[in-house]
C-alpha cells in the first residue's frame, strides 16, 4: 500500500504542469507541496489542502473580473475588450430590474436601468450582449438568481440561434436562491416555488449541458450582509446540502449533478480566519457528500470555489488604502486555494469602478500571481499549528450551526434551510452579527484605518469616480419598445399560455417552455409575471 | 413638535429595487439604542409609499438608505412626495453617496447626507439636529 505522499506523487506526476522554474527569488528549489509521508496532501480526500494534486502548478486561478453596465451593446464592447486583454472568462453583472425580473419600462425600474449592471429584457438584448463572441469557446458566468431559469433559457436560445448547441456551452449560473432570502434580498417568488425552478435548471443542465455549472452556492452576500466567517461558511454549505437534497428528491443521482456545483466565498480582512474558512469548507463538503449523501465520484466531493474580496471592508475615506486591503484579502484567497478570484477596485465604496481603478485591481492579482512566488507551493500554510487549529475550530462551529438547521428541518437540511428563512432565523442571526461588528467599531475595539483611527488625510479626497447618467435608461426603453412592436403577438400569447400551464404542474420542467418563450421575444418581466400568477410573490416581514 | 428623544420617531426606509439592508438595519438599531422610536418600511418601497407611511405615522424624520446609485433619481422624489402631502418632515439620506452629489441633494431638499463609515454618534446627532431644526 502506497503512503499518502506516494499516492499524491503519482497524481502529481500525471498532471500537466505550467512552465517553471519553481524556486525562490534566490534560487532555492521548491517542492510542489510540503508535509510528512503519512500526512494529508492536496487532491486527497477530504481535500482540506486543495482539490487537486498539483494546484497552481498546473493552472493559476482564473482572474475573472465582473462586468456589466448600460445596454447590451455597451457591455458587449467591454466583453470584447476583456477577451482582447487575454481574459479567459466572462462574468455578467445584470442591473437591478433584471435581477428582480422586471422590464426596463416597469415603473419600479425608474433610476435603476443599466446602472449596477447590464439591462436584459428580451432575446434581442441577449443577442447583442454576446454578438461576435464564440459562446462555445469561452466560459460565461451569469450572476442572476430569481430569474436564473429565464436567463439560462435566453442564453441557450441565443447560443443555438448563433449555431452553438447547448451541450457545448460552458459557464456558471449563480442560481443560488436560498441566500437571496437570507442575505441579498433579490427575491421574487416564495421559497418553495423558487426551489422548483432551481430543480428544473439542475435537472435540465445535468441532462443537456454537461459543461455547465448549474449553481454557484454563494457565501459572499451572506458575509457582506454582516455574518461572521463561521456563519458564512455554515450557511453556505447548508444551502449546498439543501440543493443536493432537492436534486436527489427529483430523482437525480448525487454524482450526476454534484460535480457541477461550485461555490463562491468572501475574502475579508481577517487573513488567517479566511484561509481557515476555505480549508474547512473543502473538508466539510467532502465529508458530507461522501458520508451523508453517498457520493462516490471524487468530483462530487471536491469543493471548488470563486473568491471576491470584501466590498464591505472598503472605505470611502482615503480610498487608495483600499488597494492594500484588497491585496491582503486576495492573498488570503490564493493561500486558501481559490479557483478564481475577483478583486474589488479602490473606489467601490463610492461608485462603480473607473477603468483605471479596475485595472489596478486586476494588477493586484497579477502581482500575487507572477511576482510573489506564493503560487509555487500548494497549501503553504498546511501544518501550521495555528492554521490547522483555526481550521478545526471553523469546522466545529459550522457543525454546530448545521445541527441547528438539521433540527429545524427535522432531519432534512432542505427543510431546515426553508424553515430558517420562513422564520427569519438566518436573517436575524446575520443582522445580530452585523450589529455586533458595528458596536465593536463604535467602541473602537475594531479599528478601520481612516474611519475611526488615523484620520489625517481624509480631507484630500479628490478621487475621480465613474458617473452613470440616466441616458442609458431612455436608450434601453426605446430598444424594448421596438421589440414589443416588431414581435409576433400571437407567438407571445401562445408561449405565455404554455408557460402558465406548465407552471401549474409541479412535475413539469419549465426550461422548455422558457426557451420557447425566449425565442418568441417574450420579455423577462412577462415570463416572471406569468409564473408569479401561479407561484405568488414573496414578501419579507420587515424586522429590525 | 418636540425634539425630545422620549418622543422622537424616525421612519427608516428602502426605496426602489436595492435589497441591501445591512445598513438600514444597523442604523435602525443604533437609533433605537439611543432611545429613538424607529419604524422600518421593509424593502422595495416607492417614493409614494414612503411618503404615505411618514405622514400617516407622523414621524419626525425619514431616513433613506441607498446603495445602488439610484439616489439622485429616487431621493428627490421621496422629498417631493412628502411635500406634495403638505408635510415638512425632513429626509436624511445614508449609504453609498459620493461627496460630489451632496450639493445637488441639498438643493432638492435632502436635510442631511450620511456617507459610508459614518459613526453611530454622528448618525444619532444628525437625526436629532434635523428634527430640532424642524421643530
Amino acid at each position: 500500500m502506497n503512503t499518502p505522499r506516494q499516492q499524491w506523487q503519482q497524481a502529481y506526476d500525471e498532471s500537466r504542469l505550467r512552465e517553471g522554474p519553481f524556486q525562490t527569488m534566490s534560487g532555492i528549489p521548491l517542492e510542489p507541496v510540503y508535509g510528512p509521508e503519512d500526512g494529508e496532501f492536496p487532491g486527497q480526500y477530504p481535500y482540506a489542502r486543495g482539490p487537486y494534486a498539483s494546484m497552481y502548478r498546473s493552472k493559476l486561478w482564473t482572474m475573472r473580473m465582473f462586468a456589466g453596465f448600460g445596454t447590451a451593446i455597451d457591455t458587449n464592447r467591454r466583453f470584447k475588450e476583456i477577451i482582447k486583454a487575454g481574459g479567459d472568462g466572462l462574468s455578467t453583472a445584470f442591473d437591478m430590474p433584471t435581477l428582480l425580473g422586471l422590464d426596463s419600462d416597469d415603473p419600479m425600474s425608474l433610476g435603476e436601468v443599466g446602472r449596477c449592471g447590464v439591462a436584459i429584457d428580451t432575446l434581442a438584448d441577449m443577442r447583442d450582449l454576446f454578438a461576435d463572441i464564440d459562446l462555445g469557446g469561452i466560459t460565461t458566468s451569469m450572476t442572476i438568481n430569481s430569474p436564473a431559469a429565464v436567463m439560462l433559457a435566453m442564453f441557450v436560445a441565443q447560443a443555438e440561434n448563433a449555431g452553438v448547441p447547448r451541450a457545448k456551452l460552458g459557464g456558471t449560473l449563480q442560481n443560488d436562491i436560498l441566500k437571496e432570502y437570507q442575505a441579498q434580498k433579490e427575491f421574487v417568488f416564495p421559497p418553495r416555488q423558487s426551489m422548483r425552478l432551481v430543480r428544473d435548471t439542475v435537472a435540465f443542465t445535468a441532462a443537456e449541458m454537461p459543461r455547465w455549472h448549474s449553481i454557484s452556492i454563494s457565501g459572499y452576500h451572506i458575509r457582506e450582509a454582516g455574518s461572521t466567517a463561521a456563519e458564512e461558511l455554515a450557511f453556505t454549505l447548508a444551502n449546498g446540502f439543501a440543493y443536493v437534497e432537492l436534486a436527489r428528491q427529483a430523482g437525480l443521482p448525487v454524482d450526476s449533478f454534484a460535480p457541477r456545483l461550485s461555490f463562491f466565498f468572501n475574502a475579508h480582512i481577517d487573513f488567517f480566519e479566511e484561509i481557515a474558512k476555505y480549508r474547512a469548507a473543502r473538508r466539510i463538503w467532502a465529508r458530507w457528500l461522501k458520508e451523508r449523501y453517498g457520493a462516490t465520484n471524487e468530483r462530487s466531493m471536491q469543493l471548488r470555489f470563486h473568491t471576491q474580496t470584501a466590498g464591505v471592508s472598503l472605505t470611502a475615506q482615503q480610498p487608495e488604502v483600499n488597494i492594500v486591503r484588497t491585496a491582503i484579502e486576495a492573498l488570503a484567497g490564493v493561500l486558501g486555494g481559490t479557483q478564481s478570484l475577483h478583486t474589488n477596485s479602490m473606489d467601490e465604496a463610492l461608485a462603480l469602478p473607473t477603468e483605471k481603478a479596475a485595472r489596478i485591481a486586476l494588477r493586484t492579482q497579477q502581482v500575487i500571481a507572477y511576482e510573489t512566488n506564493v503560487a509555487h507551493v500548494a497549501d503553504p500554510l498546511g501544518g501550521s499549528y495555528f492554521v490547522e487549529s483555526l481550521t478545526d475550530e471553523m469546522e466545529r462551529r459550522a457543525e454546530e450551526i448545521f445541527a441547528a438547521i438539521d433540527e429545524m428541518g427535522r432531519g432534512s437540511m432542505l427543510e431546515g434551510c426553508i424553515a430558517g428563512i420562513e422564520e427569519n432565523w438566518f436573517q436575524g442571526r446575520i443582522a445580530d452579527s452585523a450589529y455586533e461588528l458595528e458596536r465593536n467599531f463604535n467602541r473602537g475595539e475594531r479599528v478601520v484605518v481612516g474611519v475611526n483611527r488615523f484620520l489625517e488625510g481624509n480631507d484630500d479626497d479628490d478621487l475621480a469616480i465613474l458617473k452613470i447618467t440616466n441616458e442609458d435608461e431612455g436608450k434601453q426603453r426605446a430598444r424594448l419598445s421596438k421589440v414589443r412592436t416588431d414581435r409576433n403577438d400571437e407567438a407571445v400569447r401562445d408561449a405565455l399560455d404554455r408557460l402558465a400551464k406548465d407552471a401549474v404542474d409541479p412535475e413539469v420542467n419549465l426550461m422548455p417552455a422558457l426557451i420557447e418563450a425566449s425565442q418568441a421575444y417574450v420579455t423577462v418581466g412577462e415570463m416572471m409575471n406569468t409564473m408569479a400568477g401561479v407561484f405568488g410573490r414573496h414578501v419579507e416581514v420587515p424586522t429590525i | 413638535m418636540s425634539s425630545n428623544d422620549e418622543s422622537l420617531r424616525v421612519l427608516v426606509a428602502k426605496v426602489g429595487l436595492d435589497g441591501h439592508d445591512r445598513g438600514v438595519k444597523v442604523v435602525a438599531r443604533l437609533l433605537r439604542d439611543a432611545g429613538i422610536e424607529v419604524i422600518y418600511t421593509g424593502l422595495f418601497q416607492t417614493p409614494e409609499t414612503v411618503a404615505a407611511a411618514a405622514v400617516d405615522e407622523d414621524v419626525d424624520v425619514v431616513g433613506l438608505s441607498m446603495l445602488s446609485g439610484a439616489h439622485m433619481t429616487l431621493a428627490p422624489l421621496v422629498v417631493k412626495a412628502i411635500r406634495d402631502r403638505g408635510s415638512d418632515i425632513p429626509v436624511v439620506l445614508g449609504g453609498i453617496v459620493p461627496n460630489q452629489d451632496v450639493e445637488e441633494l441639498t438643493a432638492v431638499g435632502i436635510a442631511a447626507v450620511l456617507g459610508p463609515g459614518a459613526p453611530a454618534d454622528q448618525v444619532v446627532e444628525v437625526v436629532r439636529r434635523v428634527a430640532a431644526a424642524r421643530a
